[in-house]
C-alpha cells in the first residue's frame, strides 16, 4: 500500500465527487484557453482580413490608375495625332473680316505679314505654332474649276519657346499639295506636274479624304500665292495651336493676342478632334476623380473594418477579462468545498489510518494526492476543450496555415503550457485547508465510540 | 511491564459541565497478559483505552507502554511509536470502506517504510490464519460483521505489536463470531502479547486472566478480581 495508491482507491470509491472536482478544473482550464486561443484567433482573423482588404484595395487602385494612365496616354495620343495637320484652332483674324463672309465666301480682309514676326517675337503662352497663310477661293483656269488655295509659309517659331517640331511643313515653292476631291478628279499623283494660274508645279503630297473644306484645297508657298493674287506682303489669317486644349482658354488666349496685336480676331475652329480630345480629357479627369474617390473611400473602409474588428476584439477581450476569473474563483471555490466534504466523509478512515500510525503530513499527502489527480486530469482535458471551443468559436478554419499563425506568437502556447501547473495549483491550494483540517483531526475524537 | 498506567485522570470539560471521564486509574499489564477493564457505559472505558494508545493525552498521571512514554514523544514519533507498538480493535470495525480486506490488513505498513514484500507476506499470512482468504479482494461493505472484525484483527497483528487494545471488540458480533475474536486475542497474548480488552460484555471478561472494574472513572477494588 502506498498513499498514492490509497488516493486512487478512494477516487475510485466516491467517483462522483472526484468527477466534479474534475469538471470544475476542467471549466476553470477551458475558460482560460478557450478565452485566449479566442482572442488570438481573433487577432489571426483580424490581421487575414485586413491583408484580404488591403490587397483588394491595392487591386482595386491599381485598376484605377492602370485606367487613369490608359486615359491619359490615351488623351495625349490623340492630341498628337489630331492636332497633327488638322490641329490648328485657333484662327487670329484682321478685326474687319466678317465671320460670316469668311463662312460662306471664305476670307477677304487681311493684315500684314509682319504680324506674325511680331506674335513670333512676343512673350506669348497661351498658343503655339504661328503659322501665316493667304486663302483665297480662286478658279482653276486650267481645269477650269474652283479650288481654295492656301499659301503657307511654314510655321514661324515662337523666340522664347525654342524650336518645336513643326505641325506642317512647309511648302516650298514650286511645290504644290492637293486635297482628296481634286487629286480623285484630276487623277494626280505625288510627282506629277501641274499648270495653276500659268505657273507650273510639282505635286508634293496628296491629302486622304477629311471630309472638309481641306479636300478642295490647294496648298502652295506662301511668297507665290501672295504674288498670284496680288497680297505682297500681306496674309488672311494666322493659324494657331492652343497649348492646352482642356477647359475654355479661349478667353485668356483673345486677351493676350490682343495686347500684342491690336486691331486682329481670335476665332476658335471648332474641330471634331478637339471636341474628342476634349471628350478625352473629361474622361481622365473622371477616371482621376474616381482614383482618388476610390482611395479616399478605400482607406475610410479599412479604417472602419479594423475598427470593427478591433471593436469585437476588445469586447471578446473584455468578456474573458470578467469570465475567466469568475470561472476561476468559482472551481477554486467549488474544489475547496468538494474538498471540505470530502475531508468530512473521511473522519472515519483518517481517524483510524492516524491511529495505525499514519502521520500527519501523510494524510495531507493523500488528500494532494487526489487533488492532483483532479488538477492533472482536469487541466488536460481543460486544455483540449477550451481550445477546441476557441477554435471555433473563433471560427478559424482547420487549415496548417492557421493552426501556425495561432502560435505564432507564444503567448498561446505559453498559456497552455502553463494550464496544467494552473490546474495543479488551483486543486492543490484549494485543497490545502480541508487535507490541513482532516489532518488534524483527532482520532481520539473519531474512535471513542466504538 | 508491558503496559503501565500509573494514576491518569481525564476530565472533559464544555460550556456546561465537566464530566471526570477517568479519575486517577492505575494499570499494569505484563507480555502475555489478557487483562479485561469491564464497566457500565459511561463508566471512561474507551477514554482510558486510547489513553493507554497514545491518542489522548491525560491530564495527569503516567503511561509508560514497553517502557516509553508515548506522550513523551513528538506527534510523528509518537505515529511511528503507535504504528510499531500497539494494535487496535474496535467495535466499529473501523475499516477503510473503499479498501479490499487485503489493503486494510496492510494500511499499518503504510506508516512503516519496511519490505513492501515481507509485509504482504504476513498479511497474506493473517488472512489465511482468519479464514479471510477467499475473500481477500472485497471490500468491507460485502462483508459480515465476523469478517469485518477479523480483517480488523489482522490490520491490528500487521505491524507485530507488543500490545493490542481492544474496545469492545464483540459488540457487533454473534456469540460464535465473538468466541473466535476472544480466541484470537487470547492466542496473541498466549504468544507474548499484552491485551487490553474493554467492555460491558460478561462473556468477553470471561477469556481475560484479570479483569479490572471501572465505576464512574475510577477503578473499583471491592470487585477486582482474576480469571
Ligand atoms: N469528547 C468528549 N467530550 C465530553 N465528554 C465525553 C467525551 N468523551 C466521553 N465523554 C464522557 O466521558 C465519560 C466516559 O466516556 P467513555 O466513552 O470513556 O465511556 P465508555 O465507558 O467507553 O462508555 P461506552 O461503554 O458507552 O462506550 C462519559 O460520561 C462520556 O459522556
Ligand atoms: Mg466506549
Amino acid at each position: 500500500m502506498t498513499v498514492w495508491r490509497l488516493a486512487i482507491r478512494e477516487i475510485r470509491h466516491r467517483k462522483l465527487s472526484f468527477l466534479m472536482g474534475v469538471i470544475s478544473v476542467t471549466t476553470a482550464v477551458a475558460c482560460l484557453v478557450g478565452a485566449k486561443t479566442l482572442l488570438r484567433a481573433d487577432r489571426v482573423i483580424t490581421d487575414h482580413l485586413m491583408q484580404a482588404k488591403q490587397s483588394e484595395v491595392e487591386t482595386a487602385i491599381a485598376a484605377k490608375e492602370e485606367s487613369v494612365k490608359q486615359a491619359g496616354a490615351e488623351l495625349e495620343d490623340a492630341m498628337r495625332k489630331h492636332m497633327k495637320g488638322l490641329g490648328f484652332n485657333i484662327l487670329i483674324l484682321p478685326e474687319e473680316q466678317s465671320r460670316s463672309e469668311m463662312l460662306l465666301n471664305g476670307m477677304s480682309a487681311t493684315m500684314p505679314e509682319s504680324y506674325v514676326d511680331k506674335l513670333g517675337q512676343s512673350k506669348i503662352v497661351t498658343i503655339n505654332h504661328l503659322l501665316p497663310s493667304v486663302s483665297q477661293r480662286v478658279q482653276w483656269p486650267e481645269h477650269d474649276r474652283e479650288v481654295m488655295l492656301i499659301g503657307t509659309r511654314g510655321e514661324v517659331p515662337i523666340q522664347h519657346r525654342g524650336l518645336k517640331k513643326p505641325l506642317l511643313e512647309e511648302v516650298a515653292e514650286g511645290k504644290m499639295v492637293v486635297g482628296y476631291e481634286i487629286q480623285k478628279e484630276l487623277e494626280l499623283k505625288v510627282g506629277d506636274t501641274v499648270t495653276f494660274r500659268e505657273h507650273d508645279f510639282t505635286i508634293s503630297e496628296v491629302h486622304p479624304e477629311r471630309g472638309s473644306t481641306d479636300d478642295v484645297t490647294v496648298w502652295i508657298n506662301l511668297g507665290q500665292a501672295q504674288e498670284m493674287l496680288g497680297m505682297q506682303n500681306l496674309i488672311n489669317a494666322i493659324l494657331a495651336l492652343e497649348c492646352d486644349c482642356a477647359g475654355d482658354r479661349i478667353s485668356a488666349i483673345r486677351a493676350e493676342i490682343e495686347g500684342i496685336l491690336p486691331g486682329t480676331q481670335v476665332v476658335e475652329k471648332f474641330s471634331q478632334a478637339l471636341a474628342r480630345a476634349e471628350a478625352r480629357a473629361k474622361a481622365k479627369e473622371t477616371a482621376e476623380s474616381a482614383l482618388a474617390r476610390e482611395k479616399e473611400s478605400s482607406q475610410a473602409m479599412l479604417v472602419r473594418e479594423e475598427q470593427g474588428r478591433q471593436h469585437l476584439e476588445q469586447q471578446h477581450a473584455g468578456f474573458a477579462a470578467v469570465l475567466v476569473p469568475l470561472v476561476l474563483v468559482g472551481s477554486a471555490v467549488t474544489i475547496f468545498l468538494l474538498a471540505l466534504t470530502n475531508a468530512r466523509q473521511r473522519t472515519e478512515e483518517i481517524g483510524i489510518l492516524r491511529a495505525v500510525g499514519l502521520q500527519a503530513r501523510q494524510i495531507i499527502l493523500v488528500f494532494l494526492s487526489k487533488a492532483a489527480a483532479i488538477g492533472i486530469m482536469g487541466g488536460l482535458l481543460g486544455i483540449g476543450l477550451g481550445y477546441c471551443v476557441g477554435w471555433s468559436l473563433g471560427g478559424l478554419s482547420s487549415n496548417q496555415l492557421d493552426w501556425q499563425l495561432l502560435f505564432a506568437t507564444g503567448d498561446l502556447l505559453t498559456t497552455i503550457i502553463s494550464a496544467p501547473i494552473l490546474a495543479l495549483a488551483l486543486s492543490g491550494i484549494a485543497s490545502w485547508l480541508p487535507a490541513l483540517m482532516a489532518a488534524q483531526k483527532d482520532p481520539a475524537v473519531v474512535l471513542q465510540g466504538g | 511491564m508491558l503496559l503501565l498506567i500509573d494514576g491518569v485522570s481525564r476530565t472533559y470539560t464544555d460550556a456546561h459541565s465537566t464530566v471526570h471521564a477517568v479519575d486517577d486509574v492505575s494499570l499494569q499489564i505484563a507480555a502475555g497478559e489478557f487483562v479485561a477493564v469491564q464497566g457500565a457505559s459511561g463508566s471512561g472505558k474507551s477514554t482510558l483505552l486510547l489513553m493507554a494508545g497514545g491518542l489522548l493525552k491525560p491530564d495527569s498521571g503516567q503511561v509508560q507502554v514497553d517502557g516509553q512514554d508515548p506522550y513523551g514523544l513528538k506527534p510523528d514519533a509518537r505515529a511511528d511509536f503507535r504504528a510499531q507498538n500497539i494494535g487496535f480493535v474496535f467495535q466499529q470495525f473501523h475499516l477503510v470502506p473503499y479498501l479490499s480486506v487485503l489493503e486494510n490488513v496492510l494500511a499499518p505498513a503504510m506508516a512503516v517504510p519496511g519490505t513492501e514484500a515481507e509485509t504482504r507476506d504476513r498479511a497474506l499470512q493473517l488472512i489465511e490464519r482468519f479464514g479471510l482468504s477467499d475473500r481477500q479482494q472485497h471490500v468491507p461493505a460485502k462483508l459480515s460483521s465476523g469478517e469485518r472484525q477479523r480483517t480488523a484483527m489482522a490490520r491490528a497483528l500487521l505491524n507485530q505489536p507488543k500490545l493490542i487494545l481492544a474496545d469492545e471488540p464483540t459488540g457487533n458480533l454473534d456469540h460464535d463470531n465473538a468466541d473466535t475474536l476472544l480466541g484470537y486475542l487470547a492466542d496473541f497474548a498466549a504468544d507474548g502479547g499484552a491485551v487490553l480488552l474493554v467492555t460491558h460484555d460478561d462473556r468477553a471478561v470471561a477469556c481475560a486472566q484479570r479483569v479490572v472494574h471501572l465505576q464512574n472513572g475510577r477503578i473499583d477494588q471491592a470487585v477486582a478480581s482474576s480469571a
